[in-house]
């Protein structure tokens, strides 16, 4: 049997996404999320399916430039946006700031929640320099002006993407690094020591 | 056995805190997952789960989902391939119309789309004879038993001395229930299977934590030989027990793969997975501690009454680390489980040890407080020279010195025992300690090492990385027995085409793979010691498995332990507990990778921490289903609620494992958080909660 994959004439719309810079000519039935999109139509498995409900993060990537749960995004109403997955993050073989940060701290275990919180990192970073206040940003803080980017705030922030791991302690701790090592700069501050670390 | 296993040529592989090999795969977002794989012609299964709590499936009306486009087929027990019968009868799904609990899972649709298979899901129409149904545990329930096992194999009932008339003279004592929900192990990557049939051959690449078991499972109902099933593991989001064994999603999609024709993808909705892929069976643990005014015990009572499935018996082993901590004379630890109309529990991290140290060590407690005692001295003073159920000698114990060292590096002392007497603006502030323990588990398992021409290495075993680092720590293990560098050691893992090993489960995967890892690369290293001129072109390859070794019982006691203390505060106007800061001291054997290991022990406690402040599910009486069955109910603990966990460890050498040293370490940092938690607010509050988790409304009535 040869599978079509397609739905009824009246289910589908062709149409062109721009997924890393790249347009993509799809034609998807309506139904279709931009999750599933990438995973089973572009072979984009890093951002993950984790519960297909907005509740984890894991499907976590950037939409013209902000973050947001591509599990909840229907793909035919993403055309006009560009749209960036963690698989867009590296320079060829040069891995973004955060993507080495995520390595050089231990911030993940399984792996599967990590493409979602590195996603979600670059574009928390991004809020906070566009001076989007958090729920934990003083009330007094000036709405210009980049947040300060404390370790609560980081908490804070961080708390839409779900770790069943438990690397919290060492995606703050990632996340700290690259803040300080300024937007394009890479990690500052390596490993500590093994055994010792704090978070 | 070699006690000091040394730790290769510098820079000294064995015990290195080298970078986790698959981490950039990770980084990048190019690790491959069960479900991410979707060979050509790949067809898409969505699963209908039963909706009522027990009866029969009496018909199935697959017209109108037949008729939607894009959908090839629906499963259902009157179509499905025949399995054979499997030791695990979770497994036997599709195959007869009894429906034991809501959400065993009553037909399978299958389509050219995952929109299609979910809109044919939907569609079908399932009509039930229903029956009455009971899914509430009680301590008084009349159809609890005695099992004759719990879960790891361990006897129900023990008793030594007279506890009853030890209990009954002491005098301090305390009685106190303790309850645990049931809880979800909810790994980030839901359950999911990718199969197809090639020639008679059956490729599954699952989300399992051990395929050599899942191949085995599938080979025996699919009625083949294991040389036809190949079963890969190769990365796996994490499991926490709950992909221990083989479950559904494997058979299913294998099974909707044979009767379609086509490969077929099966990822389980995250809703249903409490149904269907195992959950901490909740616990009423009733404590007895009886000591005398110096605070050594002499009686000790744990009574654990459970629950099971009507499928299968599994028993959570609540009571048994009382028959390991303390000097207890006289002790009695029991079990009893009722079979309700309930989803199947089975493991969930540091199954038996997690909800029994939370009653144990709240109970310790709680005699703290009576004794007016230390907490941590209290602890000491049990102390026993050998385990008290076996009177074996432990092969090592540095419980004291986990105690010790934790306390220091909290700031422990000094310590005002009052509760309810530190504030700091609406804010209650309070401490707590609990022990920890883990047994050393150990199963054979078989590697290959091979050396090839050019000088480099290849290691092969059936070992599985769920997010532990194992595949980098083997690395270090061969290279420390090669004594070459770790990049010269290539690992072959996560499928069952490989040599047979140990899942992932139990801490034992290091312990039983390491052993197997070594074994090969020692009689490697002789061959290629006593091998004179050039290797061959197709290099030397040997292999070795541990049978002979395991097979043997230790006569020691072996197991991990530790300490944990925790701060926290509780807001008396909203009544939420937050902590401030754990830290968790452990004794552990040897640290094998102290960059991974670290996260282990971190992540264990994270999730002790969820356990005592938000984790929790409960059965509706009425529907007979788990009431929270998305991460939208059924809390896990975020970025925001995990200020400050620091874990430690002893340099601990204990010749009566295995090569390495190690004990396993996956699972005791579970152990002892939520008692910690748990003791801490009544140190912060000066009410004793015993209910887990300790949400806001039941903190709020006492302050």
């Amino acid at each position: 049997m040869e599978p079509t994959n397609q739905p009824a004439a009246e289910q589908r719309s062709a149409l062109v996404l721009h997924i890393n810079g790249t347009p993509q000519r799809l034609t998807l039935d309506h139904r279709t999320t931009l999750l599933d999109v990438l995973r089973e139509h572009l072979g984009l498995i890093g951002a993950k399916k984790g519960c297909d409900h907005g509740q984890c993060g894991a499907c976590t990537v950037l939409v013209d430039g902000r973050r947001a749960n591509s599990c909840l995004l229907l793909a035919v109403a993403q055309e006009e946006r560009q749209i960036t997955t963690v698989e867009g993050l590296a320079e060829g073989e040069r891995l973004h700031p955060l993507q080495e940060a995520f390595l050089e701290r231990d911030a993940l275990q399984c792996g599967y929640c990590t493409p979602g919180q590195i996603c979600s990192a670059v574009g928390m970073l991004r809020e906070v320099a566009d001076g989007f206040p958090s729920h934990v940003t003083p009330a007094t803080a000036d709405p210009t002006v980049p947040v300060e980017l404390s370790t609560d705030e980081i908490r804070e922030r961080m708390s839409g993407n779900l770790c069943r791991c438990g690397a919290y302690p060492r995606i703050v701790e990632a996340v700290e690094d690259v803040a300080a090592a300024g937007a394009d700069g890479h990690p500052a501050g390596a490993a500590g020591r093994p055994g010792q670390g704090v978070a | 056995m070699n006690p000091h296993f040394p730790p290769g040529p510098p820079p000294y592989p064995l015990g290195a805190p080298l970078v986790r090999r698959e981490g950039r795969e990770k980084v990048t977002g190019t690790a491959r997952y069960a479900a991410e794989h979707t060979p050509p012609a790949c067809a898409y299964a969505w699963p209908v789960p039963a909706t009522v709590a027990r009866g029969r499936v009496t018909a199935v009306d697959t017209a109108a989902a037949l008729t939607l486009p894009g959908v090839c087929a629906v499963l259902t027990h009157e179509n499905a391939p025949r399995l054979a019968t499997a030791d695990d009868p979770t497994l036997l799904v599709l195959q007869e119309d009894r429906v034991p609990h809501r959400g065993w899972y009553v037909a399978l649709a299958v389509a050219d789309s995952l929109e299609a298979a979910r809109a044919a899901a939907d569609a079908v129409r399932v009509s039930y004879a229903t029956e009455e149904h009971d899914v509430e545990l009680t301590t008084g329930h009349p159809r609890l038993y005695e099992p004759e096992t719990v879960n790891g194999g361990y006897p129900a009932t023990r008793e030594r001395g007279d506890f009853d008339g030890a209990f009954a003279d002491a005098p301090v004592t305390v009685d106190a229930l303790y309850t645990v929900p049931p809880l979800h192990n909810h790994p980030m990557e839901p359950h999911a299977a990718t199969a197809w049939w090639s020639d008679g051959h059956l490729t599954v690449h699952d989300a399992s934590q051990g395929s050599t078991k899942v191949c085995e499972d599938l080979a025996a109902l699919f009625k083949l030989e294991k040389s036809d099933v190949t079963v890969v593991s190769e990365h796996v989001g994490g499991g926490f027990g709950s992909k221990g064994t083989t479950r559904p999603q494997a058979v299913l999609a294998a099974m909707a793969a044979r009767h379609t024709g086509r490969p077929v993808k099966l990822s389980l909705p995250r809703r249903e997975m409490p149904a269907v892929v195992g959950h901490r069976a909740p616990t009423l643990q009733r404590v007895r501690l009886g000591a005398g005014r110096d605070g050594v015990l002499t009686a000790l009572a744990h009574e654990s009454v459970t629950h099971t499935s009507t499928v299968t018996e599994f028993v959570e082993q609540a009571a048994v680390p009382g028959r390991v901590m303390y000097t207890s004379p006289n002790s009695r630890t029991t079990h009893r489980v009722v079979p309700l109309d309930v989803p199947t529990p089975s493991w969930m991290r540091a199954p038996g040890e997690a909800p029994g140290m939370y009653a144990l060590e709240s109970a310790l407690d709680e005699l703290a407080v009576a004794l007016d005692l230390d907490p941590v001295e209290l602890r000491m003073r049990n102390e026993p020279d050998t385990e008290p159920d076996s009177d074996r000698a432990f092969s090592s114990r540095h419980l004291v010195g986990c105690l010790r060292e934790g306390a220091e590096r909290f700031g422990w002392q000094p310590r005002d025992p009052r509760p309810g007497v530190r504030r700091e603006g609406r804010l209650l502030l309070g401490t707590g300690v609990a022990s920890a323990t883990y047994p050393v588990l150990i199963a054979a398992s078989a590697a290959e090492a091979h050396a090839t021409a050019d000088g480099g290495f290849r290691i092969r075993i059936n070992a599985t990385d769920i997010g532990t680092g194992a595949r980098t720590a083997l690395a270090q293990v061969a290279a420390a027995a090669l004594g070459v560098p770790e990049e010269r050691v290539g690992m072959e893992i996560g499928s069952s085409d490989l040599p047979p090993a140990m899942l992932a489960g139990g801490s034992a995967g290091m312990g039983s793979w390491g052993w197997a890892v070594h074994k090969a690369c020692t009689a490697l290293r002789a061959r290629l010691r006593d091998h004179v001129g050039p290797l061959p072109a197709d290099g030397f390859t040997v292999t070795a498995d541990t049978r002979q070794e395991t097979s043997e019982r230790s006569p020691y006691s072996r197991h991990s332990f530790g300490a944990t203390f925790a701060e926290v505060q509780v807001d008396t106007v909203t009544g939420e507990v937050r902590v401030r800061r754990l830290t968790g001291v452990y004794a552990a054997g040897r640290i094998l990778n102290p960059r991974t290991a670290r996260s282990q022990f971190t992540g264990g406690m994270t999730m002790g921490l969820g356990m005592a402040l938000m984790e929790g599910s409960s059965l509706d009486p009425a529907f007979g289903d788990f009431a929270e069955r998305d991460l939208a109910s059924y809390h896990v603990p975020a970025c925001a609620d995990v200020p400050w966990i620091e874990a430690h460890w002893l340099d601990e050498d204990d010749p009566h494992l295995n090569p390495m040293g190690s004990k396993g370490i996956g699972e005791i940092g579970i152990v002892g958080t939520a008692a910690a938690i748990g003791n801490a607010v009544w140190h912060a509050t000066g009410a004793r909660l015993r209910d887990l988790p300790l949400t806001p409304d039941k903190v709020l009535p006492y302050l």
